[in-house]
């Protein structure tokens, strides 16, 4: 996938164990790429404007009939709205049902790694980074959702068992997230319970961020099911109401 | 899927009522009671959250649940964890086999997405939960709905990643019981869903009861 350089606003690089939160205009999109593969970007979202408008995975998943996410697939608010689509993936499958990790779970899977004696190569989990970005927008537990982990994915088998399946995201591999109103994008790089991973050590990511294009009446996150025709129109009648 | 059996006589619970469908529901169960619901008629979906009654930005969390026991349904032995990773509750006995905690509940919003954009009238879910939480009290609100439990719900998910709402693993007097692990406040909406087979398309009433320790 190319990047219109011309119209890039913001590059960054996360590093392993980092959090990262931005407000992003209607239309930006931004890019995660996982530079080596392996990455478990956790991320949550939020409308910019009115933070109590948030992701809302079940809704999300029931109006798409899926329980993963990739190309032409959307991520739904609890007000029946699109927050951001999915424009371009060549990864193939983010997890939005696995969680995410806190201290007690790190702990248990990597051992201690205290600030103390790592300094900032410390055992950072979701659950605190997250915690650290929504108190920045003043935002807190009672905002916490299910959140979306690019890069990952969980199998489920017939009696409701979940993997971890290795292998999913190749070195280089990138997501494309156009958002449909002003979002709020939270992230945390790190490594989430299941990866069998020994050693604690998440890749970094590279962020880029472009303004788009509004989506056309034929583009594919609006036509891949009737629903989320629906959606697009009951997102683009909010943004009408909120520009007068 | 594992069945269990209750001991416990109806006639000794210290709280027995009957929810019809389309109602909310908020009540506070103490640490150590037991507490159940029956689905009377068969295959209603009983939208479910729990709270620490004591802080209740301390809420179930439906990922740290299936995380932690690394499995996407809830039945006899699942901890239903906090977002602090504490159980609120652990469920003792079911004779449905499996509960679902992936599919949420129906809101007019959604109901416009998923159905029509003139399905905004419709009762649901999220309108009963706004109702009782208003009604109890303390301050809570939307901001406070985390992911629910929808109890009797079939909603499988496949190994290629598809997710379906099915009709029927229950059936008519079928019940799941829970151990209070701490002073939870629950919080339920009985779904008066019409537009999938989440309820068969006849939402019917449920029986609500507790027993001491």
């Amino acid at each position: 996938m190319s990047t219109p350089t011309e119209r890039v606003v913001y590059r960054d690089v996360l590093r392993g164990g980092q959090a990262w939160s931005r407000r992003l205009q209607r239309h930006q999109v931004l890019r995660l790429t996982d530079s080596e593969g392996r990455a478990c970007v956790s991320a949550m979202f939020y409308n910019a404007r009115d933070p109590l408008e948030r992701y809302n995975m079940p809704d999300t998943l029931k109006a798409q009939y899926t329980a993963f996410l990739t190309t032409g697939r959307v991520l739904y608010s609890d007000m029946g709205r699109i927050l951001v689509s999915i424009v371009g993936d060549t990864c193939g499958w983010h997890d939005t049902i696995a969680g995410c990790g806190d201290a007690a779970a790190l702990r248990e899977h990597f051992g201690e790694g205290r600030y103390q004696e790592l300094r900032n190569d410390f055992h950072r989990n979701a659950r605190d980074n997250f915690l650290v970005e929504l108190s920045k927008h003043g935002l807190g537990k009672r905002d916490f959702v299910s959140n979306v982990n690019f890069f990952v994915r969980a199998s489920v088998d017939a009696a409701g068992g979940m993997s971890w399946v290795p292998g999913n995201s190749k070195p280089g591999a990138a997501v494309d997230l156009r958002c449909e109103m002003d979002t709020l994008v939270v992230l945390s790089n790190t490594h989430h319970p299941l990866d069998p991973a020994t050693t604690y050590g998440p890749p970094p990511v590279e962020l880029v961020i472009w303004q788009g294009d509004p989506p056309g009446p034929d583009d594919r996150c609006r036509t891949s099911r009737p629903e989320n025709g629906r959606g697009f129109a009951l997102t683009e009648a909010y943004a009408v109401e909120m520009s007068r | 899927m594992s069945l269990k059996e209750s001991t416990l006589d109806p006639k000794k619970a210290i709280f027995d009522d009957v929810l019809p469908a389309g109602r909310g529901w908020a009540h506070e169960v103490k640490r150590g009671q037991i507490f159940r619901i029956v689905d009377l008629e068969g295959n209603q979906a009983v939208d479910t959250v729990f709270y620490n009654a004591r802080d209740l930005d301390e809420r179930y969390s439906a990922t740290d649940t299936i995380r932690a026991q690394g499995n996407i349904y809830l039945t006899t032995g699942t901890l239903l964890l906090s977002g602090e990773g504490h159980p609120l509750l652990t469920i003792v006995a079911d004779t449905c086999g499996r509960h679902d905690t992936l599919g949420g509940a129906c809101s007019a919003e959604s109901n416009q997405v998923r159905y029509a954009l003139e399905k905004k009238y419709m009762h649901n879910c999220r309108d009963s939960f706004l109702l009782a939480m208003a009604r109890y009290g303390r301050g809570m609100t939307k901001r406070d709905l985390a992911n629910n439990i929808n109890f009797f719900m079939n909603v499988p998910v496949t190994p290629e990643g598809g997710l379906s709402f099915e009709d029927g693993v229950s059936g008519p007097g079928r019940y799941v019981e829970m151990r209070a692990e701490m002073d939870v406040l629950v919080l339920i909406s009985n779904c008066p869903q019409l537009n999938n087979p989440c309820n068969a398309y006849n939402p019917t009433p449920i029986r609500l009861l507790v027993w001491d320790p």
